[in-house]
């Protein structure tokens, strides 16, 4: 990617996400009345990671059978109640024994 | 309210920042090819769900300069919402000036920390409470980048789902406990799906598909399971 396009798509992101926190802090006064858009706005960042996650995360590896794994095995470790590092940790090293294995039996 | 008391309040927020944008660092690094560049989004955003889609868009060879904006839009929409009832919680020295220069210091973590506590917060607080946040992310981030570049190709592949590890992390435990969030998710998963393998469907960029996906499952549960209680109220309850 070109520098300039780089800071085109910068400046756009941290301008937009800037603006949606300052605006709102120096302008208005008062809550948020509407029971739905509430609800709309307490759904949104569970919707969006897993939309992010899932299938994005069978390609985020080399292998999709290890992508699979970590999938799994990563759902797995949060019912258990593991935090956020533990899970991730637990993601990468099925990723690593799934390799692993694969190259054993190659 | 201290300076001082800002900063140990913020340390916590500033130790899982670190590990969270370090995961973000390796696939920016290797999506951007530098470490500069990656470090410069955390520093310029602060905001896990938002970068993590504008780099997505950035890396796409479809991503358009309007898609960057409306998913932008959108996935930090609630910070709106947080910056709202923030205003009622600071205190009447906490100006204009001062909030146009603290304003990026609203995220999940700090604004929820913020509104838990008893006194009016102050200008000084919150920024002592923004400092160690801030440069865990944006340390953060850096380490990981670096990382991504030095450390062999078998553990950066491995590394690479380290960021989604997390994002289930935040999402499973809600799905758990809340039966909508459950729907919700499902619906935006089936969406996301759809969308990568559905012949006109896969043609549309990665940013839109995450936008529709995103809006059109919240939009579902906010009209069939409307949540009574605001989201700053419970994670309040929660600390």
């Amino acid at each position: 990617m070109e520098l300039k396009t780089y800071f085109e798509y910068l400046l756009v992101m941290a301008g937009v996400t800037y603006l949606l926190r300052t605006v709102p802090f120096i302008l208005l006064k008062g809550e948020l009345e509407s029971r739905f858009w509430k609800s709309f706005l307490n759904y949104v960042p569970y919707t969006v990671l897993s939309a992010m996650t899932v299938p994005a995360i069978f390609y985020a590896t080399d292998s999709r059978v290890a992508g699979v794994a970590a999938l799994v095995t990563a759902v797995v470790a949060s019912l258990f109640g593991r935090g956020l590092v533990v899970v991730a940790i637990v993601a990468c090293l099925t990723v690593l024994g799934v390799d692993g294995a694969a190259l054993l039996l190659q | 309210m201290k300076f001082s008391k800002g900063v140990k309040d913020g340390l916590p927020i500033g130790i899982g920042y670190f590990a969270v944008s370090f995961a973000f660092g390796i696939n920016a690094g290797s999506l951007l090819h530098s470490w500069v560049l990656a470090t410069l989004i955390s520093m310029t955003n602060l905001t896990s769900a938002g970068q993590f889609a504008g780099l997505n868009i950035m890396a796409s060879a479809t991503g358009t300069l309007i898609e960057m904006a409306v998913a932008s839009l959108f996935i930090n929409l609630r910070y709106s919402l947080m910056a709202i009832s923030l205003s009622q919680k600071v205190a009447p020295s906490f100006g204009t000036f001062k909030r146009i220069l603290l304003s990026t210091g609203i995220t999940d973590e700090i604004y929820a920390l913020a509104m838990s506590q008893r006194e009016k917060v102050t200008a000084k607080y919150f920024l002592g409470l923004m400092v160690l946040p801030y440069l865990g992310w944006s340390g953060g981030t850096l380490t990981g980048a670096v990382c991504g570049q030095i450390l062999p190709d078998m553990v950066v592949n491995a590394l690479g789902v380290a960021l989604y590890g997390m994002f289930i992390a935040i999402v499973v435990p809600a799905m758990k406990s809340h039966r909508p969030t459950l729907v919700a998710v499902l619906i935006a998963v089936a969406l996301s799906f759809a969308f990568k393998f559905v012949p006109v469907l896969s043609e549309v960029g990665a940013g839109f598909a995450i936008i529709i996906c995103a809006v059109v499952a919240s939009l579902v549960c906010a009209a069939l399971f409307p949540i009574d209680e605001a989201p700053a109220k419970k994670s309040q309850e929660a600390r």
